[in-house]
C-alpha cells in the first residue's frame, strides 16, 4: 500500500492550534459577541484588549448619532496591476465583503462628550489595516477637515504598515500624510494618536507618532520592524515586552496607555484642554 | 493600423505625466524640457529580467557610495558628527561643503567598503541616532539658508531592540516632519537602494531624483516574497511585481527625473557617475534657486499630498 505523506500539511500546521476569536488568548476564558461588546471587547477576566473594528470603535467614543462620516466613496485602485498568489483587486474585493468597508479607515466629524472633533479610525480587518492610497488620502483630508473646522483630529492606530501591494504609492502615503498633519498643526490644530494592537511599519513611522499628545492601548505592539524580522536580523534575544506599549512608555516614547474604558474620558479631557468647540 | 496596446498605454502615461503638479511654476519652461526630456524615457519600459538586472547593479558591491559622490563633488567638506544626545550613527554621513561655490548641506546614508567599515556602518541602515544626526544637519542648513542635497543608499532602517526603544519609527517619522517644514531648496537622489521607511525619511524633498540603476520600494524584494509568497526565494516575482526601477517611479510621478549613470552601471566608471549626478543635481539646485521659502514649502507639501492613485 502506498505510504502518503503527509509531511507538507504538518509542516504547515502552526505551532498551537489557532483559537476562537473570542477566546482570550492571554487567559482562554471565552466570551459570546453580545459579552464582549457590551465590556468594549476587553477580557473581564484578566483586561486583554480584543481588536476592535472601526466601527465599534466610533461607536464607543462618539456621542450618540454625532458622527458623521466623510469621504465614503473613496476606493483603492491597482495601479501596478498587482498579482502575487492571488490579484490584489480580489483581495480587496474579499476584504470589502469580509468587513463591510471600502477601505482600512473611516474617517467624519464626531463629538466626544459634547466637545467637536474629526476622527480617524483604522480597521485591522481590512488587510492588516495596511495603509494604501485611500488610508494616505482620508488622513489627509481628515486633517484638512479638522484645519478647516477649527477643532481637532483624534485619530485611532491599527495597521501592519504600508501596503505593499501599491508598491512605492503605499510608501509615498507616509511623506504624504507627515505633509498633511504638518498643514493641520499650521492651521493651530491638535492631533491626538491613540495606538492600537498593532501599530507597525509605515503608519508608525508617519502620522501615528507625530501627535501632539501619544496614547497607546495597554500592550499594543509598536515597532517599526516586527519581533520576527528583528529576530531574523540580528539574532538579538527580545526582551518580553518587545515593541509593547509598556516598553514604549519605559523609553520615552508615548505619553500614557489608556485601557479602553477611559479612552472616552481621557480624550474628552484632552479636548477640553487643547479647547475643541462645543 | 489601429495604435497597440502598448502605444495606448503609453500615451495614457505621457497624458498623466503632461498633468503632474509642476514644482517651481516660474520656471515653467525649464520644468517642460525637462518632463519633455524625460518623457522620451518611457519608451524603455524594463522587463522582469531587466528590473532584477537593476536591483542587483543597486545593491553592487562596487557602487559607488555617498561618501565616494561628497570626493568627487564637494569642495572644503566637513562632516558633522553625532546626534547631539547619544552616540555618531556611521550609517548616516552629514556634512557641509561647497557645491560650484556656493555651501551646500548634504545628509545620506553610507555603506562601507571592507568587512569591518561594513559593519560599523551596519551596511547602511541607520539607527534613530543617525536620524537625528540628519536632522541637525538640516536645521542647520534651514537656519543659514543652505540647500540640501540628500543622498539614499539604504536597505532600510535597521531592524535592532535598541533601535526600537530609541523610536526608530518615530525618528523616520520626525525626520519627515522636519523636510515638510524646512524653507531652503532640497533635492533628494536615489543613488542605490532606497528601502521604505528608512530612505523616505531623508527623501520629502522639493525634488527627487533617482539614477538609472537605483531602486526604490515600499519593501525588500525578499521582504515582500516572504510576506505574499511565503518564500523569500521568490524574490524575482516580487521584484517583477512592485517595480522598483527608475521608469517606474518616474511614471507613477514619485521621482522627477532620471539621473543617467556610465554604461553598465555606475560602478563601471566611479568619475563619470559623479559627473552625472553633480549636473543634475546643479540643474535642479538652479531651479529651485530664489524661490521665497514659503513656497518652496507649500509646493513640497502639495506635491507629496497629490500622491496615490484611488477611485
Amino acid at each position: 500500500m502506498a505510504k502518503i505523506d503527509v509531511s507538507v500539511e504538518t509542516n504547515d500546521q502552526p505551532s498551537s492550534p489557532p483559537s476562537h476569536p473570542n477566546t482570550c488568548p492571554s487567559c482562554h476564558s471565552h466570551y459570546r459577541d453580545d459579552e464582549l461588546e457590551r465590556n468594549l471587547w476587553v477580557c473581564e477576566q484578566c483586561g486583554h484588549h480584543f481588536p476592535m473594528r472601526a466601527r465599534a470603535r466610533i461607536a464607543s467614543l462618539a456621542d450618540p448619532a454625532s458622527f458623521s462620516e466623510e469621504a465614503t466613496e473613496l476606493h483603492s485602485e491597482d495601479p501596478l496591476g498587482f498579482f502575487d498568489l492571488r490579484p490584489y483587486t480580489e483581495r480587496l474585493a474579499e476584504a470589502e465583503m469580509k468587513t463591510g468597508l471600502a477601505d482600512a479607515m473611516v474617517i467624519g466629524r464626531a463629538a466626544i462628550d459634547g466637545r467637536q472633533c474629526e476622527l480617524a479610525v483604522m480597521d485591522f480587518a481590512f488587510m492588516g489595516g495596511s495603509m494604501g492610497s485611500v488610508v494616505g488620502e482620508k488622513l489627509s483630508r481628515a486633517c484638512d477637515a479638522a484645519a478647516d473646522a477649527g477643532m481637532p483630529l483624534v485619530a485611532v492606530t491599527s495597521s501592519g504598515g504600508a501596503r505593499m501591494q501599491e508598491g512605492i504609492l503605499a510608501l509615498m502615503q507616509l511623506p504624504k500624510t507627515v505633509a498633511a498633519v504638518e498643514d493641520l498643526h499650521d492651521s493651530g490644530q491638535a492631533l491626538l494618536c491613540v495606538m492600537a494592537h498593532p501599530t507597525t511599519g509605515g503608519v508608525l513611522a508617519s502620522f501615528a507618532t507625530l501627535g501632539d499628545v501619544l496614547l497607546a492601548e495597554p500592550n499594543a505592539l509598536m515597532s517599526f520592524a516586527g519581533p520576527r524580522v528583528v529576530q531574523e536580523i540580528t539574532r538579538e534575544k527580545l526582551p518580553d515586552d518587545f515593541g509593547r506599549a509598556e516598553q514604549n512608555l519605559r523609553y520615552g516614547q508615548i505619553d500614557a496607555i489608556v485601557p479602553r474604558p477611559e479612552l472616552r474620558p481621557t480624550l474628552s479631557r484632552l479636548l477640553r484642554l487643547f479647547n475643541a468647540p462645543e | 493600423m489601429p495604435p497597440s496596446e502598448h502605444e495606448l498605454r503609453l500615451r495614457e502615461r505621457l497624458g498623466r505625466l503632461r498633468n503632474l503638479p509642476l514644482v517651481g511654476g516660474a520656471r515653467l519652461s525649464g520644468e517642460l524640457e525637462r518632463l519633455q526630456r524625460q518623457i522620451e524615457r518611457i519608451g524603455e519600459e524594463a522587463t522582469d529580467e531587466e528590473i532584477w538586472r537593476k536591483v542587483e547593479l543597486a545593491r553592487h558591491e562596487e557602487r559607488p557610495y555617498t561618501l565616494d559622490y561628497v570626493e568627487r563633488l564637494f569642495d572644503d567638506w566637513f562632516e558633522l558628527r553625532g546626534d547631539r544626545a547619544l552616540g555618531d550613527d556611521g550609517a548616516m554621513v552629514a556634512g557641509f561643503g561647497k557645491l560650484d561655490g556656493r555651501t551646500v548641506v548634504l545628509v545620506g546614508q553610507q555603506k562601507g567598503r571592507d568587512i569591518h567599515d561594513r559593519v560599523s556602518r551596519r551596511f547602511g541602515m541607520p539607527n534613530p541616532e543617525g536620524y537625528r544626526k540628519a536632522w541637525h544637519a538640516m536645521e542647520l542648513a534651514n537656519r543659514h539658508g543652505f540647500p540640501i542635497v540628500s543622498l539614499v543608499d539604504t536597505p532600510g532602517a535597521y531592524p535592532g531592540v535598541v533601535a526600537e526603544q530609541h523610536g526608530q519609527g518615530a525618528a523616520i517619522a520626525r525626520s519627515q516632519s522636519i523636510m515638510a517644514r524646512l524653507t531652503v531648496p532640497t533635492v533628494a537622489c536615489v543613488i542605490g537602494e532606497g528601502g521604505s521607511g528608512g530612505a523616505i525619511a531623508i527623501a520629502l524633498a522639493d525634488r527627487v531624483l533617482m539614477q538609472e540603476n537605483a531602486i526604490y520600494s515600499v519593501i525588500s524584494p525578499e521582504g515582500c516574497a516572504a510576506i505574499l509568497w511565503r518564500d523569500a526565494g521568490q524574490a524575482k516575482k516580487a521584484a517583477a511585481a512592485f517595480r522598483p526601477d527608475a521608469v517606474n517611479c518616474l511614471e507613477l510621478g514619485v521621482i522627477d527625473e532620471i539621473v543617467s549613470e556610465p554604461v553598465g552601471g555606475a560602478h563601471i566608471d566611479p568619475d563619470l557617475a559623479a559627473r552625472m549626478l553633480g549636473q543634475a543635481l546643479r540643474s535642479s539646485l538652479a531651479d529651485l534657486h530664489g524661490i521665497p521659502g514659503d513656497d518652496l514649502r507649500r509646493r513640497r507639501r502639495a506635491r507629496f499630498r497629490s500622491l496615490g492613485v484611488f477611485a
